[in-house]
């Protein structure tokens, strides 16, 4: 008998579909995992189950009745509690009072401390976590410690079913341990949850059943110990792979521009080495958090890294040393994943976002020559066929597809002979997908270095040269594309490289 | 794996007694200000007897009350991670209010109440502005400030609004009519305010949600608060608090004035702020804010007394707002490190 039974739920955000019939049944006192690529709906689906959205179609079955949550408060009501990546507690509060937050013991308003501690003491003495003491205050805890007292705090409001999504991407080895440890007492007492993992070693180490999302579809769910870690892995894959793709013209020359050797920043990126060769695409894989941002972003300075030695163009410099003038200085450019926060002005024109890099050849004594920034943003948004009424529109009146290549033509203007990417194609639509494609193949083809990091497989098989692979912060070796298959790529980004006998204990603590 | 299970898991390395040290050594960080500020000024001064005492006391208790009690409604604002910058029109519209009425029924104990109310009113369409307008406090009480003086001058027809003397100009006089008080009875009435206002802060129900909404506003709307009612309680609690400053400034002059305390909600502020309240939300107790208060009026009063012009006064206290606050940072900074 389910505790929790969702058939044929779809979600349509506007034109695209998030959710496209996912069926999920959960037992009482198990951990079920919910497993799938980036992209395959987990999160809108968990935003459903917590009352954040409204399914367009689907029923949902609740502990026997009919499970309709008007909002995130509903839900908790009745007993389905979402744990968010980013963790929900008052820093300047004391544990026992983040766990009781709103359902405070008092008599006649004035807030009944004995009933507190006893009461959060008891929660947490239940799930064998005393070490965690309910005066504390949440800000002097680690990180591992809050998320405990998150899940105390639903407890606290009796939740029977508790939704965890990614609980272990922003914790060390042994918290995960300790984490573990305590949902396996959740489960002891009944209490479900579903569990949203991209690692395979761990949803088989703390789950009972699985259900794999792929594009927004429920397309396989069984018992962990039936399945093997090739056939879900098969389930996750298996998307057609669409021509966007332009030719490979070039032949990678050998020339080596970019070294980098022990690249860190911890904690999350740990080692990266690899050789960037002029007139080649490199992609590097793997997962959300797996620090593949991380690597870009210390490459270019943005991000301070902790070790590692890069060379340019036959100069050394110390990682740490790394600065984003010195790197343009050096010919480097970097296109950022998020476009809105640090890729574009988002309040100036598409000409001043297009020239801001490199002024110099349109200014005199510090004065720029606005007709020449004009002429030479309009010559960037025709060669990019980026839609806007002129280079003076505003950068926040365009699409997401349209602010892309303005972000991308200011970086061509910019004119760097290594190029740092970071989702360049994330989020816009086809069209423009295919043409950033072409800008990215015609600078490999006219000798520059490109470095690209992206979520999306088939991306990375149809555009790139050679490809490595990041898993929990280690690059894997880098080969040519012809050497990896999209499932040897899934592996490696999920479970470490398939040659490496123990993936994770090889890991500095 | 099932045989770990019973086991306890390893326990957090927490060192509780040491960070419990240092946060009762930052909480003392106000109280060493205030030592530091009146031992200066005793050894600087010629007559280190008549800056230390009792009647200059006195006068500085006088002087403070005002500011104190913006600043006990200023902490509650800025715990819940607000700010009010309308307290100095407030202040105003408080003092005419309280004139007129005084001078119309002529009882004291109503106009006190109009005082207190008017300021209540002001505080909860503050509140009703931030929550159903979604403008943010900044911009909602910046506009008040405007709206408050323009109906304080209206409301006294552009002039000062004379009263005759009733208790309630006894309010705020330096020295109190009965010798048995020593300090006048608005400084009583905010000492008990404020001792209020920190048991509330610390042990009401509604006192611990105004920090959480400070501390985390999605947090505690997740868990159920509403937010939005909260928020205009508080700033109706500020309001009145300024109110009643409203009425101490009218009693101190004896007369509504619309033109009276301009710029008082950056004392006030500061005040706050001097006292380990943080503007970002979650952070300030009572009583810090109080020594804040006392440290400005004893800079104000040792300048004066040094024969200092004023033009000092106000570079002393702009440096020191800037230098308390950069402490207490480096202070956290060293906290959490």
């Amino acid at each position: 008998m389910s505790i929790l039974q969702l058939s044929g739920i779809t979600k349509r955000f506007g034109p695209t579909v998030a959710l496209n019939g996912v069926d999920l049944e959960v037992f009482p006192g198990e951990v079920h995992a919910l497993v799938g690529e980036n992209g395959a709906g987990k999160s809108t689906l968990m935003n459903i189950l917590s009352g954040a959205l409204k399914p367009d179609a689907g029923t949902m079955k609740f502990r026997e009745n009919a499970y309709r949550p008007s909002h995130p408060l509903d839900a908790g009501r009745q007993g389905i509690v979402h744990i968010h990546q980013e963790l929900s507690l008052c820093p300047h509060l004391s544990v026992a009072e983040n766990i009781l937050l709103g359902i405070e013991p008092q008599r006649r308003g004035w807030v009944d401390r004995a009933a507190m501690r006893r009461k959060a003491a008891g929660t947490l003495e239940t799930f064998h976590h005393p070490a965690i003491r309910p005066e504390r205050r949440v800000a002097e805890l680690p990180l591992a410690a809050r998320q405990i007292v998150e899940i105390c705090r639903a407890l606290a409001r009796s939740a029977s079913l508790i939704l965890m999504d990614e609980p272990t991407s922003s914790l060390q080895r042994a918290d995960v341990e300790s984490l573990f440890l305590f949902i396996r007492k959740l489960r002891e007492s009944g209490i479900s949850v579903i569990y949203i993992s991209h690692f395979l070693e761990e949803v088989r180490q703390i789950a009972d059943r699985f259900t794999v999302l792929r594009d927004g579809a429920s397309v396989a769910h069984g018992k962990l110990n039936d399945a093997t870690d090739e056939e879900i892995i098969t389930a996750m894959v298996g998307r057609p792979v669409d021509r966007l793709f332009p030719q490979r013209r070039s032949k990678p020359a050998s020339e080596c521009v970019l070294q980098v050797r022990g690249l860190a920043s911890l904690p999350v990126l740990r080692d990266a080495s690899f050789e960037l060769h002029r007139g080649e695409v490199l992609g590097i894989g793997g997962l959300i958090g797996s620090g593949r941002t991380e690597m870009i972003r210390s490459l270019f300075g943005v991000l301070p890294a902790s070790s590692g030695e890069v060379t340019v163009r036959g100069r050394s410099v110390a990682a740490t040393r790394l600065t984003p003038q010195r790197c343009i200085g050096n010919g480097i450019g970097y296109l950022s994943e998020d476009r809105r926060a640090e890729g574009l002005a988002l309040n100036l024109s598409i000409a001043d976002n297009t020239t801001l890099t490199r002024l110099g050849p349109l200014s005199r004594w510090g004065w720029i020559n606005l007709a020449r920034q004009a002429e030479r943003a309009a010559a960037w948004i025709a060669k990019l066929n980026i839609k806007a009424r002129g280079a003076a529109t505003k950068a926040a009146q365009l699409s997401g597809g349209n602010q892309q290549k303005v972000a991308i033509a200011r970086l061509l203007h910019q004119d760097a002979e290594i190029y740092l990417l970071d989702e360049p194609a994330r989020g816009v639509d086809v069209g423009s997908k295919a043409q950033i494609y072409e800008v990215i193949r015609n600078l490999a083809d006219a000798g520059k270095a490109v470095l690209m990091v992206s979520s999306d497989l088939p991306e990375l098989f149809g555009i790139c040269d050679r490809l490595a692979v990041m898993h929990r912060g280690t690059l894997s070796p880098v080969r040519p594309v012809s050497e990896w298959t999209p499932r040897s790529a899934l592996q490696a980004a999920v479970a470490g490289e398939s040659l490496d006998p123990q993936p994770r204990s090889g890991l500095p603590a | 794996m099932s045989t770990q299970a019973s086991g306890a898991p390893p326990a957090p390395a927490i060192a509780s007694k040491g960070s419990a040290l240092r946060r009762s050594l930052s909480a003392l960080g106000p109280f060493l200000g205030l030592a530091l500020v009146i031992a200066v000024f005793a050894i600087l001064s010629d007559d280190p007897a008549r800056f230390l005492s009792l009647a200059n006391l006195r006068t500085v208790c006088a002087q403070t009350v005002i500011v104190a009690l913006g600043a006990i409604g200023m902490t509650i604002i800025i715990v819940s991670g607000g700010i009010d910058l309308s307290v100095g029109s407030v202040v105003a519209l408080a003092s005419v209010v309280t004139a007129t009425v005084l001078r119309a029924h002529g009882s004291p104990w109503l106009a006190l109440f109009a005082g207190v109310a008017v300021g209540g009113l002001v505080g909860f369409a503050n509140g009703l502005a931030i929550t159903t307008l979604r403008v943010v406090p900044f911009i909602a009480t910046l506009g008040m400030l405007g709206v408050a003086r323009g109906i304080a001058k209206w409301v006294a027809d552009q002039q000062t609004v004379n009263v005759s003397p009733t208790w309630l100009n006894e309010l705020a006089v330096t020295i109190p009519g009965r010798s048995w008080m020593f300090v006048a009875p608005g400084v009583w009435i905010a000492i008990l305010l404020a001792l209020m206002a920190a048991l509330v802060l610390r042990n009401s129900v509604f006192g611990r949600r105004v920090f959480a909404l400070g501390s985390n506003e999605a947090a505690a709307l997740a868990c159920g608060i509403h937010t939005d009612r909260l928020k205009i309680c508080v700033y109706s609690i500020g309001g009145a608090l300024f109110g009643l400053a409203g009425v101490m400034q009218m009693s101190r002059l004896r007369q509504g004035d619309p033109t009276v305390a301009i710029g008082v909600e950056l004392d006030v502020i500061a005040a706050v702020v001097i006292g380990g309240g943080s503007l970002s939300g979650g952070e300030g107790s009572i009583l810090g804010s109080m020594i804040g208060a006392l440290i400005m009026a004893f800079l104000r009063n040792g300048c004066q007394l040094m024969g200092w012009p004023n033009y000092i006064q106000e570079i002393m206290i702009g440096a020191i707002i800037v230098v308390a606050v950069a402490l207490d940072r480096f202070r956290a900074a060293r906290l959490t490190a």
